[in-house]
This record gives structure tokens, C-alpha cells and sequence, in this order.
């Protein structure tokens, strides 16, 4: 029903609905391209950093680009492409799983969306003006302290405003989970992706401060002249390390943990099996997160902590091997026995399972503090991380993506192009990254411009390109699917005969979600009903008016006050005039949380008629 | 239909025992500004931890020693902990429906916060123009500037944020819709008066005896 008003709205009409929407599935398409064509930046940035490297004192890009282009593959990867993808996802099923007709906050969810979008915009606006960040994407502050230019304020302004949407989404995501569960969906009865999605939250709560923080004091250093950073007045870099890395290593958790949710997701439905060792699931998942928190100075074992700190953290880093091993055993487990079925997203579930194990064992040898300085700063850092971040988060995106797709849009993915996808990429990252751990072993540095001739590194950079552009191959033939597919047949309400409650509405869901609030009877409600009931899911409460909250533009000039701030930050050391930039913008998006704050918003109801009339319509 | 929703729930004639909890949305931001203030908890404490490495980093500069006075610490610890204290009265008369209690106390409690304020500003005044100590001077002016500045600046935030919400209540009494905006500012408030008893021993006492 919802398609049909849609196809009449006129092209601005439709523009001016998501640029005031809050309502989450919407605000998950917009992450969903957001975040998709930061991908694509981040894959174009990839391929030249490879074709600079595909032979030896190759001149293909400038040493300067090239520190520029390294910067923003990571930054944009990890910041711009990854997180907003994983937020979209959650956005669009969190809500459906647990019950609820949206999350708790929903006009802080769309500033989320517009803090991510803007922030991602100003850090990219930099290769436009005058040059983007060079420092890596750590920037750590010996070297971000002494870049010319304006490059690396683009990234402290940049990731500051998407940094803050971030910590707006994890505080709304845990809130909702809290408080807007279904009646009879317990903790111990929620689907592990919202359970996934859950201590995401929880990691980007408690993460991304230090981050906050280490970036305010790397804007102080550079823009206000103080000394934290300073050594000739006392300062001391080793603290940016620290803090960088306190958020740092808790964000691989954050990339991976809700991947571990979808692929949970996965093999159960396409094993025709509930998940083996559900519980266990859950404390494997919590118990990883709370040792992410604890192993952030393996990333500094060759700074010179003294031995004992980093034998512990050596410890503590391979002890995060055993809840993780529990995850992977039960993942085999929950296919033994079952009904098997490959498609698209049964293929990338089953290619992340060596992928990552891979990843996950060259992790444990890192985390050898001995061994360590052997491999740091080495391309076997580059292969590890590469292993566990696309083996593990972007294979779990493309899994998602073909699982999900039906419910999110409403059309189901074409089952060839899905395959035609997989094999080039699946092939493309083992001949990229798996070399790349024996040129590191052969002493090939990280971050380096050129290699000489015969150092026996020729043939594995030869390699590693042509690997590369096999995965740019997969990932054209993905978006062709995505094409395609939009003219495709539409999706029933339950194509893959799933066992959680989104696929219990229709595809894509209802602006409003459920008419009525399910009642939920055990884990995999969906499947009980199923197996025990008529195969609907019975409604907990009678049919009535519906609470909706009303949608606003506020969040995207609130964005764009902030936008405009960033550059007034970044160009204010230049000239005084900036500081009208800055303050305007701010003053701009204060005066818009006070219009927010002092203007009523008490949402609408949809009455009972017109959701009786839906459902009669979904009963035909 | 429509006269069948004119949210009128959120202006019952008898209100519920805990009405700032009464509604979803009202638990909701409850329950989110707890969460926010456990990002917070990080934020500070990031900024505890980068105050401990470089509290002795002066540069030549005046130590710790030398700059504080703990009287005028005293007189703001006073009064940040009394205007916590009032705002848990202001609480304890919303929850009694007297609204008028409710806006005496946090009046009382926004001027508490305007006269801690008022005394953090003499103090940086005074280690600037005295002792020349500033956000650049050295490590330790940075650090010390960057974490009692970022309290002060929560403090700051936390006043405009109560003047509004003062001034836009002024005249409609106390409804569900806003009871459960005057408590998410308590606990923000608390969560302020608690950083600052952090600071007092970690900065101060720490700085001036250990």
C-alpha cells in the first residue's frame, strides 16, 4: 500500500520525505547509501594505492597522494563506509526483531544520520581544498602535529561530527532495546543480531569518548596553540596513542560483533535449525566486548611499555581467541544436521567462516608481544587486519545485504548475480591479502610509497593488484544486482521461511511496523508459531490507535549549522573572518536545539480504521 | 476519530506517583540520559587520565603547589553540592505535583549553579593575570584548563539548559509531557555535582597535599 502512495509522490515530494524522516527504516536506506557511496570511494582510494604498488619504484601517483590516499582509504572504510553500513542494517531489523514500532529517540536517529552524512562530506570536502589528511588513519599526533596544510584539521572536524551521530546512535540503540521490547520478548528470548546490536551500542557508548576527547586535544594542539601533544612545554604523545587506542580496538569489536549477529541470523535459517548453544552465543558475545576493552596496548607493544604491561596485554589478546572460537564451533554446529541451503547469503556466511579464522589466528600471533616487533609496522599487519575486516565485516555486509534486501526494499535479490558476486570477491581477497602477510614476513614496510626491484617482493604486489581489482569486479557485479533487481518480482512477506519476527510482516514492513504489538512465545517466534500455531504471530494487545512520532527537518539543518562550524574550526588559524563561520554555525544549530526543545512535539496517532483497512488488504 | 486523540493522557487530572516515568516516552529519556551520562563517565575520564600524566609537566611554569587555594575551592564545592542537593528537593515536589515548590528549588538551584560559575571564572582569571598561567603556558595549564573548563562548560550547559526549560514551563504547570524533562536535567545535574567531587580531590587536594 505504502509503494502505490509512494509512485505517485512527485521527485521533491520524495526528496523533502527523507530529508525529514525519523522514521527508522527510512533513516536505515539513507545509511545504507550513505554509507554505500563512501564504499565506493573508500574501494576507488584502494585500487590506486594498489596500482601504485603493482611493481616496483612505481610512479603512478605523487609520495604526498599517496600518504593521502592511504589516510582516507582507512578513515573512510572504517568511519564513512563500514559503521554507517552496520547502523543502517540495524536501524532497518533492530526494530523489527524485538517488536517495536521504531526506537526510542527517533529525531535523535535522524540527527544521527545527518551528523554521519556531513561529517563524511566536510573529511572528503579536503581533497578538494588543498589536500586531505596524510597522517594515517591513526594520525598520530608526532606526525598529524607537524602536517602542513589544513588536511588533517579536515579530519578532526570531519570525524568529530560523524563521531558525535555515532554516540547519538549507540545511547538511542541500547534505549530502545531497553525499553521498547515486545511483550514476552525477554533478553534471553531477542535474536542474536539485536543481541549483537546491543553490545555494539554498549562499545560505541563507551568507546567513542576517548576518541572525542583525543580529537578535541589534537584541535587544541593544532588550532589553539596548547601543549598537550607539545613536548618542549611537557606534553607527551605517548597519550594520544593511549587514547586512540582505547577507542581504537573497541571499534574492531564494534565493525565485527554485529556481523557475528548476522551470521547467527544466517546459518540458523538456512539450517532449518535453531542456533547451537544460543546462550552461549550471547555471553561469547558479551565477554568478547569486555576483553576489547582490556587489549588496547597491543597495538603499542614496540613503543616500550616495559615488559609487564605488555605481557598482559599479550594475554589478555589471546584470550579473546576462546569466546571467539566458541562463536565459530557453534556456527558449524548449527549446520550439522540441519537442512542446508547455499544461496547468495548462505555463500558469504560460509566464505567469512576460514576467512576470518584465518584473520583470527594471524591476530593470535600478533598479539605475541615477542614476536610482535618482528611483524609491526609490517604488510603482515595489513594482510591480518585486511582477513579479519573483510573476511569478517564486509563479507557479513554482503551477507546481510542479500538477506535482508527483501525486507528493507521490497524486492529479492537476483540469485546468479548474487553467486557471480561472491566468487570474484571471495578469490580477489585471498589473492590481495594472503600474500601480503608473506611480503610483511620478507620485511616489506606498511605505508611505503615504492619497493625496490628484486627484494623478492615483485611478484606478491603483482599479486596483491590483480587481487584487488577482482574484488572491484565482485562488487560492480553487485551494484548491477542491485539494478536489476529493482525491476525484479516483489518479496513475499517471508522468502527464506525465517524464524524471527521481521519476516512476520509484510516486505518491506509498514510504515508504522505492527498494527498491533506481537506477543512473543520463545526464542524464534516466527518458527514456534510455525511449528506449534496457525504460522502468524498472535498480537498482544487489541487493535487500536497508533503513536507515531512526527517528522522534522531540524536534524539536517542542525547538521549543516555544524557542517559550517567545521570549516570555521578548520580555517580560523588563516583568518579571523573564519570565526564568523564558526560561531555563526554554531549559534545557527543552538538556536535549532532550543526552537527542538521549546516547541511541543506530542506525534500523531494513525487511527484503528485505516490500520483495519491494511490489514484486510494484507488478508486478500 | 481526531477529538478521540488530542493527547489529552498527557494531561491527566490526577498525576501518577512517578510522572516522569509514566509515559514510554518519558522512560525512554529516562533511561537515555543514563546512558549519555555513562558516555560522559568515559569523556571525564579520559580527560582524569590525561590530567594525571602531565599535572607536573609545567615547563618552568607554577606548579600546582603554588596556584591553588583551597578556600575558594571550598566555597564552590559548597555550592555545587547544595545546589544538588536543592534540585533533589525540586524533584521530591514534582513527584508531590506542587509545582510551585518545584520551580522555587530549581530556581534556587540554577542560581547556586551561576554562583559556582561566577567563582571559576575569578579563579582562571586570577592564575592567568597573577601567575601567567594559561591553556598554553605548559602540558599541565593545558590539561588543568581542558578538564575544569570542560566541567565548567557542562555546568554552563547545564543552566541555559534549566533557564529554558524555566522559562517555556513558566505557565502550564506540570504535565506529563514536561515532567519528564525536568528530571532528565536532575540527573544531568547530579551527574555534574559528581565529576566535580572527582575533581576537587583528584585536582586540588591531590594537587595541593600529595
Amino acid at each position: 500500500m505504502a509503494t502505490t502512495v509512494a509512485a505517485k509522490r512527485s521527485f521533491w515530494e520524495f526528496i523533502w520525505d527523507y530529508l525529514t524522516t525519523v522514521d527508522h527504516k527510512k533513516i536505515a536506506h539513507l545509511y545504507l547509501a550513505g554509507g554505500g557511496f563512501f564504499f565506493i570511494l573508500g574501494g576507488i582510494e584502494a585500487l590506486i594505492i594498489r596500482i601504485q604498488l603493482i611493481k616496483p619504484e612505481n610512479d603512478f601517483i605523487s609520495a604526498g597522494l599517496y600518504n593521502e590516499m592511504i589516510t582516507m582509504h582507512g578513515t573512510t572504510m572504517i568511519f564513512l563506509a563500514a559503521m554507517p553500513i552496520i547502523v543502517g542494517l540495524m536501524n532497518a531489523i533492530m526494530p523489527l526483531q524485538i517488536g517495536a514500532r521504531d526506537v526510542a529517540f527517533p529525531f535523535l536517529n535522524a540527527l544521527s544520520f545527518w551528523l554521519f552524512f556531513f561529517g563524511g562530506l566536510l573529511l572528503n570536502l579536503s581533497f578538494l581544498f588543498g589536500g586531505a589528511p596524510d597522517a594515517g588513519w591513526t594520525s598520530y599526533a608526532s606526525l598529524s602535529m607537524d602536517s602542513p596544510g589544513h588536511g588533517i584539521d579536515y579530519y578532526i572536524a570531519g570525524l568529530q561530527i560523524a563521531g558525535a551521530g555515532t554516540l547519538m546512535t549507540g545511547i538511542n540503540f541500547i534505549a530502545t532495546i531497553v525499553t521498547m521490547r515486545a511483550p514476552g520478548m525477554t533478553y534471553m528470548r531477542m535474536p542474536l543480531f539485536t543481541w549483537a546490536t546491543f553490545v555494539t551500542s554498549v562499545l560505541i557508548l563507551f568507546a567513542f569518548p576517548p576518541l572525542t576527547i583525543n580529537l578535541f586535544l589534537l584541535m587544541f594542539d593544532r588550532m589553539f596553540g596548547t601543549a598537550f601533544f607539545n613536548v618542549a612545554l611537557g606534553g607527551n604523545q605517548v597519550i594520544y596513542q593511549h587514547l586512540f587506542w582505547i577507542f581504537g580496538h573497541p571499534e574492531v569489536y564494534i565493525l565485527i560483533l554485529p556481523m557475528f549477529g548476522v551470521f547467527s541470523e544466517i546459518f540458523a535459517t538456512f539450517s532449518r535449525k535453531r542456533l547451537f548453544g544460543y546462550t552461549a552465543m550471547v555471553f561469547a558475545t558479551m565477554l568478547i566486548a569486555f576483553l576489547g576493552f582490556m587489549v588496547w596496548a597491543h597495538h603499542m607493544f614496540t613503543v616500550g611499555l616495559g615488559p609487564v604491561a605488555n605481557a598482559i596485554f599479550a594475554v589478555g589478546t589471546m584470550a579473546i581467541a576462546v569466546p571467539t572460537g566458541i562463536k565459530i564451533f557453534n556456527w558449524l554446529l548449527t549446520m550439522w544436521g540441519g537442512q542446508v541451503t547455499i544461496n547468495s547469503a548462505m555463500l558469504w556466511a560460509l566464505g567469512f567462516i576460514p576467512t576470518f579464522t584465518i584473520g583470527g589466528m594471524t591476530g593470535v600471533m600478533l598479539g605475541s608481544n615477542v614476536a610482535d616487533y618482528q611483524y609491526h609496522d609490517s604488510y603482515f599487519v595489513v594482510g591480518h587486519f585486511h582477513y579479519v575486516i573483510v573476511g569478517g565485516t564486509v563479507f557479513g555486509i554482503f551477507a546481510a545485504l542479500h538477506y535482508w534486501w527483501p525486507k528493507m526494499f521490497g524486492r529479492v535479490l537476483n540469485e546468479t548475480l548474487g553467486k557471480l558476486t561472491f566468487w570474484p570477491f571471495f578469490i580477489g581477497v585471498h589473492l590481495t591479502f594472503f600474500v601480503q602477510h608473506l611480503l610483511g614476513l620478507m620485511g616489506m614496510p606498511r605505508r611505503y610509497w615504492v619497493f625496490l626491484e628484486d627484494q623478492s617482493l615483485d611478484l606478491g604486489n603483482l599479486i596483491s593488484t590483480i587481487g584487488a581489482f577482482l574484488m572491484g569486479v565482485g562488487a560492480i557485479i553487485f551494484v548491477i544486482n542491485i539494478i536489476v533487481s529493482a525491476f525484479g518480482e516483489k518479496a513475499a512477506a517471508d522468502p527464506w521461511d525465517g524464524r524471527t519476527l521481521e519476516w512476520a510482516v509484510s516486505s518491506p514492513a509498514p510504515y508504522y511496523n505492527f498494527a498491533q504489538l506481537p506477543l512473543v512465545r520463545g526464542l524464534d517466534p516466527l518458527w514456534i508459531e510455525k511449528m506449534e500455531g496457525n504460522g502468524k504471530i498472535p498480537a498482544a494487545e487489541p487493535l487500536g490507535d497508533v503513536h507515531m512520532p512526527n517528522g522534522s527537518i531540524i536534524p539536517f539543518l542542525m547538521s549543516i549549522g555544524f557542517f559550517i562550524s567545521g570549516f570555521g574550526f578548520i580555517y580560523q588559524t588563516d583568518n579571523v573572518y573564519w570565526y564568523l563561520a564558526l560561531y555563526g554555525g554554531l549559534a545557527f544549530s543552538i538556536a535549532l536545539m532550543i526552537i527542538r526543545s521549546v516547541k511541543d512535539d506530542y506525534g500523531y496517532y494513525i487511527p484503528k480504521e485505516e490500520l483495519e483497512k491494511a490489514l484486510e488488504g494484507e488478508a486478500k | 476519530m481526531a477529538q478521540a486523540h488530542d493527547h489529552s493522557e498527557l494531561f491527566p487530572e490526577v498525576m501518577p506517583p512517578e510522572p516522569e516515568k509514566a509515559t514510554l516516552e518519558g522512560k525512554n529519556k529516562f533511561f537515555g540520559i543514563w546512558f549519555f551520562l555513562g558516555g560522559e563517565t568515559v569523556l571525564f575520564a579520559s580527560l582524569f587520565g590525561v590530567y594525571l600524566a602531565l599535572k607536573n609537566s609545567t615547563a618552568g611554569g607554577p606548579s600546582s603547589q603554588e596556584l591553588f587555594g583551597l578556600g575558594l575551592v571550598f566555597i564552590m564545592t559548597m555550592l555545587l553540592l547544595t545546589s544538588s542537593l536543592t534540585s533533589v528537593y525540586a524533584m521530591y515536589h514534582m513527584r508531590n505535583n506542587d509545582f510551585k515548590k518545584m520551580y522555587l528549588w530549581l530556581g534556587i538551584t540554577g542560581l547556586l549553579g551561576i554562583g559556582f560559575l561566577a567563582c571559576e571564572i575569578y579563579e582562571f582569571a586570577h592564575y592567568i593575570t597573577d601567575y601567567g598561567f594559561t591553556f598554553r603556558s605548559s602540558a599541565f595549564g593545558s590539561a588543568f584548563y581542558a578538564l575544569v573548563g570542560f566541567h565548567g562548560g557542562h555546568v554552563l550547559f547545564g543552566i541555559c539548559w534549566l533557564t529554558t526549560l524555566l522559562i517555556r514551563n513558566a505557565k502550564r504547570g506540570l504535565n506529563l509531557y514536561n515532567a519528564p524533562k525536568f528530571n532528565t536535567f536532575s540527573i544531568y545535574w547530579h551527574f555534574i555535582d559528581v565529576v566535580w567531587v572527582f575533581i576537587f580531590s583528584v585536582v586540588y587536594l591531590m594537587g595541593k597535599v600529595g
